[in-house]
């Protein structure tokens, strides 16, 4: 067993025995934290390839509305089945556009994903059987059958969303250290000597973005349940920035560095929009542009170093 | 024939538009390669200044002609300033990271002047309607059009052949051309790049800040307008192939005569059919309808 997996298993254990004496709101803000932490664990998936998607809100958006309209069709209310049906759906459009999207990179690939999402939005804004641009309520989730009451109803998401980001995490960690996943940053760096050694560049662009997808439907179907409330703007290009934001914030370094970054995030935003609501974008554009002239790994790559100057 | 009338000339009002906040990004990517998101603050600030300089304009009770060259001042200060500080203090720094980095250090400009708006003039809405109606409406096929926003015409053109006109007409536009087509060339003939970057910027975020202070009169001003441009302005430049003037106003025709046609013919679609060109010119050809495809480099 590595690092990585040593600190996740002993991150998931003390979180979920935590929380059963955390108060409600620390364990809702958790849950959301690492329901947008497996969204940019995702992206991060992309950027250790040099891509950038403008518009992963386009699978946060569909993981979302997927719960809705589960519920709505099919009187769907297991959280488990929710979120599996969320990410599902997320994946197979992904495996579609995919066709699409693997053919391009840089900005392209940015605009691309940009205009899908554009196109989920507008839909979704006009059109009436969605509700438009107010609300779709979402029915708190049942757990394996058992209406959620007591300890289940508080804790129930939070537990099945560190679950979900267990395999997750254990999934990406594994893919990375695959030879496909060795290819990520070798794509980066010459895609043409990489297909001189005889792998297909489309085809393991393609499969990072269906990873990327999967794990975007994932995070919103949490999300959608965790908020009990779905509304376009979660597609709007402004949601996938954020995402990106968040990306930059942690570094590609492990596949662990996505959920600090989001705690951050969230943390950073909890604050911002308390006391200073008119500037909270502003923080975060400075943020960014520090990040990125000081801190071009990441947060993460804070832990790295100090790691490195521990080791002899 | 009347909606086909009415189609076209509110398409061709609409690709004005779209070309005057476009041209801008446009020129900025074709010279710098820079894909500029803080083109979106530009628009908000050169639409903020406007509003609120209109707005003083005319409580004071000046002639309303003179409102048009405030509207073209407010332009010009803000861009200016805005890309000075922008190109000088900042840009020149990291012109040698990735293309995508920068992009997103372009993205955390257009957060930060977001919310300097919001600073400066607050949540409130600003109204500067009196350029629009002072100029009145004429009748067209039986039907109504606000002559301001028929005047976007000509000022599209205006600034179409202006910038036709500096880049093939002009030694300096020449010299432009020369580091659009190889930057390292020209550097080696001895051609001061790094001020004609600062040139451009500038001209590109004055360009911005005139769209934005354009439409002014013809909307409330309101926090989060530039969000909602920029993704726009993207679809033009994207659709004409990045970087290419002639492109823009094919793109921008493309685009506003197809919304004019979405809005009157099916308005369910109005909201994404720009997308949906988009994403269409982008499938069948990746480098946009006059971009050239990039090589391949081993």
């Amino acid at each position: 067993m590595d690092g990585t997996l040593r600190a996740l298993a002993v991150a998931v254990i003390a979180l979920a025995i935590g929380s059963l004496w955390t108060p409600d709101w620390i364990v809702f803000l958790a849950t959301i934290i690492i329901a947008k932490g497996l969204v940019v664990l995702g992206l991060m998936v992309l950027w250790r390839t040099g891509l950038v998607s403008f518009g992963q809100a386009l699978y946060y958006g569909i993981g979302a509305y997927a719960v809705g309209m589960a519920q709505l069709a099919f009187g769907l209310r297991d959280a488990f089945l929710l979120v599996a049906f969320g990410t599902v759906l997320a994946a197979a459009i992904a495996v579609l556009l995919g066709f699409l999207l693997a053919r391009y990179r840089d900005i392209f690939f940015a605009m691309l994903s940009l205009a899908f999402s554009m196109i989920l939005y507008g839909t979704l804004v006009k059109s009436a059987t969605l509700c438009s641009t107010d609300c779709f309520a979402v029915l708190p989730p049942r757990f394996a059958g058992m209406a959620a009451g007591g300890t289940l109803a508080k804790n129930g998401l939070f537990w099945l969303t560190l679950a979900a980001a267990t395999i997750a995490v254990y999934g990406v960690h594994r893919y990375l250290a695959s030879p496909l996943g060795a290819l990520t940053t070798a794509i980066r760096d010459n895609e043409i000597r990489v297909e001189y050694l005889g792998y297909s560049v489309e085809r393991a662009i393609h499969i990072k973005y269906v990873i990327a997808a999967a794990l975007a439907g994932a995070g919103g179907a949490i999300v959608a349940l965790a908020v009990g409330h779905i509304d376009p703007d979660s597609t709007y290009w402004t949601t996938s920035g954020e995402f990106v934001f968040v990306t930059i914030l942690s570094g590609a370094g492990s596949a662990l560095a996505p959920f600090v970054g989001s705690a951050i995030f969230e943390a950073l935003r909890a604050y911002a929009t308390a006391y200073a609501p008119y500037s909270w974008q502003m923080i975060l554009g400075v943020f960014l542009l520090l990040l990125i002239l000081f801190l071009p790994q990441g947060v993460w790559s804070l832990f790295q170093r100090r790691v490195r100057r521990a080791a002899p | 024939m009347l909606t086909a009338v009415t189609i076209l000339v509110d398409g061709l009002v609409y690709s004005s538009w779209l070309f005057i906040v476009a041209v801008g990004l446009t020129l900025i990517f074709g010279v710098m390669k820079i894909l500029n998101v803080a083109h979106g603050g530009f628009y908000s600030m050169g639409a903020y200044t406007a509003a609120w300089a209109i707005g003083l304009y005319f409580n004071a009770g000046w002639p309303p002609a003179g409102s048009y060259l405030l509207i073209a001042a407010a332009a010009g200060i803000a861009g200016t300033l805005l890309g000075l500080a922008l190109e000088r203090g900042l840009l020149r720094y990291v012109y040698h990271r990735d293309p995508i980095i920068i992009v997103l250090i372009t993205y955390a400009v257009f957060l930060i002047l977001e919310n300097l708006v919001l600073q400066i003039w607050g949540v409130d809405a600003y109204l500067a309607y009196q350029p629009d109606t002072a100029l009145g409406t004429t009748r067209i096929a039986g039907l109504r059009f606000s002559n301001y926003e028929l005047l976007l015409i000509p000022l599209a053109a205006a600034i179409g052949g202006g910038l036709w006109w500096g880049l093939n007409r002009t030694r300096t536009g020449k010299i432009l051309r020369a580091v659009i087509h190889d930057r390292e060339m020209s550097l080696a003939c001895g051609i001061d790049v790094s001020r004609l970057y600062t040139v451009t910027f500038v001209i590109g975020a004055v360009l911005g800040a005139l769209g934005g202070a354009v439409t002014a009169p013809m909307i409330s001003v309101t926090p989060g307008i530039g969000v909602e441009v920029i993704v726009i302005a993207f679809a033009v430049v994207v659709v004409s192939g990045l970087g290419s003037i002639p492109g823009t106003i094919v793109g921008a025709l493309i685009v506003g005569l197809s919304r004019a046609a979405a809005v009157h013919l099916w308005p369910e679609v109005e909201l994404f059919v720009i997308y949906a060109v988009m994403s269409a010119v982008l499938i069948v050809r990746p480098q946009g309808l006059f971009g050239r495809a990039p090589l391949r480099r081993i």
